[in-house]
């Protein structure tokens, strides 16, 4: 592996990595700044997926989709306090890197646990993200998410992004 | 009531249902383990019809999918003559599940604890060794495979809409439904579904409360704050409910372009109220804009069948919802979603966004994954109290208007009478 190889996977281990300590430390005013401004961000299970069907638990065309969808949270939905720990693993660079121009296809598994605010707890999922990424003003953006739950149960509700 | 019901409710401890009829529901219905289990026998195997599937869902002979009546589980195919058929997912030997995919293609259904072979009917067709080995062991000549099919639900269809039920009471699925309440159906289901997408969500309370709500007009608005502030709907704007005679189905409707008031008097309506936000705008709102697809400014149709099949559009979205009892205190929640295979690419794109308001993650929707439980929390230790039904006085007729209860009260008036209450 040459060195701007793995320059590569480090960078994008901590765009992974950033992301999901913006959702962690409820800094949620934030997460929308990891995407381009034409995102495609979408939650669906592996049984959808694999069927294509396209459906999304939450779907996003925009970036000002997912600002809206924090300013729903923030200010009109009801919830119980609740936070997530994401443990991102396996992240895996999909494809011919060395071509800029297109976007990155990039993968890695993903476990959620979701702690109410008397203190139960659970595995509220686990899954993978497929991502496409590229490079604008100089940090990598997600041009595209798509969350994949393996799970096609949601626990109550699915407030916060993943 | 006959005998056999008397006897079983008799050893219930003393329990009457209170006398204001269904203005009130005694909290116990919600907890108790010994009404949760007469409810899976009396209402779900009960001459009621469950939603099993859309047709489509089963296009050739040898499709097959699983799914419950109440808690029993069910197979439902689509056999060689073309019609669905449905039956318990249990073998006639010894109760295995006799299919474990929760969809596939077979040519038989077979057992695999003793490869039992039915076909796509039931019928059961060999039962393996059935002469023994070299002249012993085997059945006895008696056996006879006609008498050990797998037991049979009976199977109509509502439009694309297929149901089940186990009781020969049950009346006619078209007599069961009515025109009132089929008619808001073929309203809605005016093309050949095309599913795009599933969820299903577990809700920790009693499947009623899911059910109670779903039929409650009156909190839509007050409970999702989403709706209100950007006037996705307001109890202002026309609409109303109608409510089977029975009280058993129920279809409320509502037409956002036509307000009962003037938008000022409606915010001062709202005032107060912690739903309506002065400042909240969306930054993308463009989902929002509903594209007429019924002929009929109808915005939003939340359609009930008894016990737990609900038909929801909102603008352009389209989910077929199923309740499924888990326990006393947890239900599944199935969601599916469709469009129309006549809809284009931009009819497509708009109820995937529309989507967003509803599942588990919608923004109208969200709250009521959760409210059901916090009831469930709030009414231990208060069995012996009720829950209050006057909005909009004791009956459950059909109003021009949501600022009501009755169609939540239709339900307590059909379900009462199957309990034996």
């Amino acid at each position: 592996m040459d060195l701007g190889a793995i320059q590569r996977q480090w960078e994008l281990e901590q765009l992974l990595t950033d992301y999901v300590h913006c959702l962690d430390a409820d800094e949620l005013e934030r997460w929308p700044d990891f995407f381009t401004e034409d995102c495609f961000y979408r939650i669906t299970s592996a049984e959808n997926y694999e069927a294509g069907l396209p459906l999304g638990l939450i779907y996003a065309t925009s970036r000002d989709m997912l600002k809206d969808r924090v300013s729903a949270l923030r200010q009109a939905n009801i919830y119980e306090p609740q936070r997530y720990r994401h443990l991102v693993s396996s992240i895996k660079i999909i494809g011919d890197a060395a071509d800029g121009a297109r976007p990155l296809d990039v993968a890695a598994n993903l476990l959620v646990v979701r702690t109410m605010q008397h203190g139960e707890m659970m595995i509220f999922g686990a899954g993978r993200y497929i991502d496409q990424v590229k490079r604008e003003a100089g940090s990598w953006k997600f041009v595209s998410k798509t969350v994949v739950l393996d799970s096609r149960q949601v626990d109550t509700l699915l407030a916060i992004p993943i | 009531m006959d005998q056999a019901r008397e006897q079983s409710i008799s050893h219930w401890p003393a329990f009457q249902w209170p006398a204001e009829g269904n203005a009130r529901v005694p909290y116990r219905v919600f907890s108790d383990p010994e009404v949760y289990r007469a409810e899976l026998t009396r209402v779900f195997l009960g001459p009621t019809w469950q939603f099993l599937t859309l047709a489509n869902q089963l296009r050739a002979p040898g499709d097959f999918l699983t799914t419950f009546v109440g808690e029993t589980p069910v197979i439902v195919t689509r056999g060689n003559d073309g019609q669905v058929h449905a039956m318990l997912n249990r073998c006639a030997h010894r109760g295995n599940l006799v299919c474990l995919k929760r969809r596939g293609h077979a040519d038989d259904l077979t057992c695999v604890y003793h490869a039992w072979r039915y076909d796509l009917e039931g019928n059961l067709k060999s039962v393996a060794f059935r002469r023994g080995v070299a002249g012993r062991g085997g059945m006895p000549e008696s056996f006879n495979l006609e008498q050990h099919g797998l037991k049979k639900l009976r199977v109509d269809t509502f439009g694309d809409l297929v149901f089940g039920t186990l009781s020969p009471d049950a009346p006619p699925l078209g007599d069961y439904i009515g025109n009132l309440i089929g008619s808001r159906i073929h309203r809605v289901l005016h093309g050949t579904p095309k599913v795009l997408g599933t969820t299903s969500q577990i809700l920790h309370n009693n499947w009623k409360l899911y059910f109670e709500n779903v039929r409650d007009t009156y909190h839509a608005t007050l409970l999702h704050t989403f709706f209100t502030t950007f006037r996705v709907s307001r109890l202002t704007s026309e609409g109303g409910v109608d409510i089977a005679e029975s009280g058993a189905h129920h279809a409320s409707y509502t037409r956002n372009k036509v307000d009962r008031v003037d938008p000022a008097s409606s915010d001062k309506l709202y005032a107060g109220i912690p739903s309506l936000r002065e400042n909240f705008r969306l930054a993308d709102p463009g989902f929002l804009t509903a594209v007429e697809e019924f002929g009929d400014d109808t915005t939003t149709q939340i359609l009930s069948l008894f016990p737990n099949f609900v038909l929801q559009q909102i603008q352009n979205c389209i989910a077929l919802r199923l309740v499924l009892p888990k326990g006393p205190d947890k239900t599944e929640l199935q969601w599916t979603y469709i469009g129309f295979e006549e809809d284009d690419a931009d009819m497509t794109a708009l109820r995937l966004a529309q989507a967003n308001l509803v599942g588990p993650a919608g923004y109208v929707s969200m709250e009521d994954g959760a409210v059901g439980n916090f009831i469930q929390r709030a009414i231990r230790g208060s069995e012996k109290d009720c829950s209050v039904l006057e909005m909009g006085g004791f009956e459950h007729t059909s109003e021009p208007n949501r600022t009501t209860e009755a169609s939540v009260r239709g339900f307590w008036h059909a379900y009462r009478p199957l309990m034996g209450w």
